[in-house]
């Protein structure tokens, strides 16, 4: 054997639709029931529509999607390996697999050591539990025996700053506190391999920080480390190689800075309004089908600025007959940051219909800054399930306004227009006004 | 630097496991041996649920006494003195007692472990444990509450001066039996859950028809002796049964029914713990 502590074989996970979106009732094993003579007679009617049912993944391949295939990986032993790709790439189900949480539909994986898995901060705390008890139970369902635990314990405590509470319930920590509390129980988690899930998202910057600290010490100290993450200023900063998922596989392995640049520039679409004429050829799925999206500079302006804002035009067609119908839009900045999400509730009184929608929006002026966006469009059912994620469809770009004399690009996410103002006074006399009289914002 | 850093491994780190992912392979996934290295998990999952159970109650512990305590008053007010259902010669208040003493426990732990899998929803999706800890921690953890009562029930054998016999020291044999009893059940009901929540409605009916499928408020000699078999495909039949004449010393030992209801419980566990498994590799999809 070789120092491979991770290997996988053409590993693939299938869902089937509409599986996350919500559970099966008994009405529908019931109704399912009723209606086997019927199906028995006409499989090919009931596949369609009844497509998202568990029986019915056989009959044809609308029902089911591959959120993971045909991936084959190695991992040697002390890599920081950083997994990146869009949402919805696999990335995460590849995780689960690995950590054991679900099963793969096809292949297999063999790991050598002890794996550890963060997928989120905080599993198995509990609200009522103080803070001792729950670096003790979260501790354990993480997988650290006892004895580590107390070993630790003083350890734990120190690195999350939270000595003075140990005895509070955690429901009554602030958001700060239980989230310093939660990540370093997760970080004297001492596997041979760790499994990381975005948990670095959380925090204040310099608690970040030091999380990034902790992680490099710990790949110092030997251990291999799979890390999930979309903030490609992390990946850089950990990582000693990458791994790009693409539609369900591994679509680059290599240096950090190959496969950055592979994602960043790759998936990105370069044009900023597209149209399917042929609707077999535009993005969709059985619920939702886009016909156009467009961002484009408002009416008499010919280019989109950071004064001007943009416009959105997205037009579908919808399946989905009395659902709660939503649409929101996913801007992202060419570093693969979410700028924000925005969205529309098309029939929020659960009503939609089937046929063609057209939907506007604006963006704002003086809300980005220069440069190159992206944008996913998702549509949703009920503000909760995913009904079609459409993944940067289109990209534009915001130009560059002169604020005073400077063209240089001002740096920043955004570029906001805040209200400023001042007072001048010839004579320094501060005594004598009152704060409150001095403008505020 | 991260890459300098992997060449200077520390001799220490060594593989201590080897692991296969593959798909699930079908009927027989049981590792018992995975099951006992996380014994120490189990432990905290028990302590968890005892600690949170009468977190924030005024009584806190003495809820344990008093839920079969009064269900007991009630029963006798009602089923003993008004309906005249008779108690095998014991005192109303100790044959109710210590059959409501193994029902509620089985009950309880029935109802705690059809949940358990939802509730650790959460835990389930995001990191990795055998999930049959959840039902089997929700069932010890109801022990302690067992154990509560169980007092307050030798106090009432003094009280009625009740001399048990040697029978008393089959007790955790019943115990056990009530236990698997409500394991069967529960991880028939938790996995169950997880895929059709309807189960979490049927439950409270499913609990309260089975009491009065159970010699829990009559004697078993109520039921005509050659239907006593059937009666016992009724698992809770034996245990109930079983555990007011180990404790009391009154009555027959009921060797019929308890055979039968032994059987039932064995099937029952088995095909619950061969159906969770089945379900173990993809319940995180369907939670």
């Amino acid at each position: 054997m070789s120092d491979i502590v991770i290997r996988t074989e053409n590993l693939g996970k299938k869902y089937r639709l509409g599986e996350r979106e919500r559970y099966l009732a008994l009405r529908d094993l019931l109704a399912r029931a009723a209606s086997a003579p019927v199906r028995l007679l006409s499989p090919r009617n009931l596949s369609s529509s009844n497509g998202n049912h568990k029986g019915n993944h056989k009959n044809g391949n609308r029902s089911h999607i591959w959120a993971l295939h045909d991936t084959s990986l190695e991992i040697r032993r002390g890599e920081v390996v950083g997994l990146i790709g869009r949402n919805g790439a696999g990335k995460s189900t590849l995780l689960k697999i690995l950590s054991r949480i679900t099963k793969p539909t096809t292949g297999c994986a063999e790991i050598y050591g002890r794996v550890g898995s963060l997928l989120e901060v905080g599993t198995g705390f509990h609200p009522e539990l103080t803070g001792s008890e729950n670096i003790y139970l979260c501790g354990a369902i993480l997988g650290m025996s006892k004895r580590e635990i107390q070993q630790k314990f003083d350890e734990i405590v120190a690195f999350a700053e939270v000595e003075k509470f140990l005895s509070t319930p955690v429901k009554h920590y602030s958001s700060g506190m239980y989230v310093r509390l939660a990540f370093s129980v997760a970080a004297h988690l001492e596997p041979e391999i760790l499994l990381v899930d975005e948990v670095l998202a959380v925090g204040d910057a310099s608690f970040q920080k030091k999380c990034l600290g902790k992680m490099g010490q710990v790949s110092r100290a030997g251990r291999t480390i799979l890390f999930v993450s979309h903030n490609v200023t992390a990946i850089k900063a950990l990582c000693s190689r990458a791994v790009l998922m693409r539609d369900g596989t591994v679509a680059a392995s290599g240096t950090v800075a190959e496969v950055v640049d592979h994602y960043l520039l790759g998936a990105v679409s370069d044009t900023s309004a597209k149209e399917w004429r042929d609707p077999a050829g535009a993005p969709g799925n059985e619920n939702i089908r886009l016909s156009y999206v467009r961002i484009i500079p408002p009416p008499g302006k010919p280019v989109i600025t950071i004064d001007t804002g943009a416009q959105v035009e997205i037009g579908f067609e919808n399946s989905r007959e009395n659902i709660y119908l939503g649409c929101t839009i996913y801007v992202t900045n060419s570093e693969g940051v979410v700028i924000f999400t925005s969205g529309h509730s098309i029939s929020p009184e659960v009503n939609s219909r089937c046929g063609f929608y057209h939907v506007k929006g604006e963006i704002t002026g003086h809300l980005l800054n220069a440069g190159r966006y992206s944008v996913d469009v998702v549509f949703g059912k009920d503000q909760r399930y995913v009904l079609l994620r459409a993944d940067h469809v289109v990209s534009f770009d915001v130009e560059n306004v002169a604020r005073s004399s400077n063209m240089a690009i001002a740096p920043g996410v955004v570029r906001p227009r805040l209200s400023w103002s001042h007072s001048f006074q010839e004579e320094s006399s501060l005594i004598g006004q009152p704060l409150s009289d001095q403008p505020v914002l | 630097m991260t890459n300098s850093a992997a060449l200077e491994l520390p001799a220490q780190v060594q593989v201590s496991s080897r692991q296969r992912i593959t798909p699930p392979l079908g009927w027989m996934d049981l590792n018992l041996r995975e099951l006992w290295s996380y014994r120490e998990l189990l432990y905290f999952l028990v302590w968890r649920d005892l600690k949170v159970r009468y977190k924030q109650t005024a009584i806190g512990a003495l809820w344990a006494i008093l839920q079969p305590f009064l269900t007991m008053l009630v029963f006798s007010l009602f089923f003993g003195r008004l309906a005249h259902i008779p108690s095998n010669g014991l005192p109303h208040s100790v044959f109710y007692y210590s059959g409501l003493l193994a029902w509620l426990y089985s009950a309880t732990a029935l109802q705690h472990s059809t949940n358990t899998m939802v509730e650790n929803q959460r835990v389930i999706t995001k990191v990795y444990f055998p999930r049959l800890l959840l039902p089997v921690s929700t069932v010890a953890s109801g022990l302690v509450d067992f154990a509560f009562g169980f007092v307050v029930f030798l106090g009432m054998l003094v009280y009625y001066r009740i001399e048990p016999g040697k029978a008393f020291f089959l007790m955790p044999l019943f115990l056990l039996l009530a236990v698997l009893t409500a394991l069967g059940m529960g991880v028939w009901l938790s996995a169950l859950n997880a895929i059709y929540r309807d189960v979490r409605y049927v439950v409270p009916f499913l609990i309260q028809f089975w009491m009065f499928a159970s010699p829990v408020a009559y004697p078993s000699t109520l039921v005509p002796e050659q239907w006593r078999w059937l009666y016992g495909l009724n698992p809770m039949a034996g245990v109930v049964e079983g555990f007011r004449w180990s404790l009391t010393g009154h009555g027959q030992p009921p060797t019929v029914l308890l055979a039968v209801s032994a059987a039932m419980v064995l099937v029952l566990l088995a095909g619950g713990v061969i159906y969770f498994q089945k379900m173990e590799g993809t319940i995180a999809d369907v939670l």
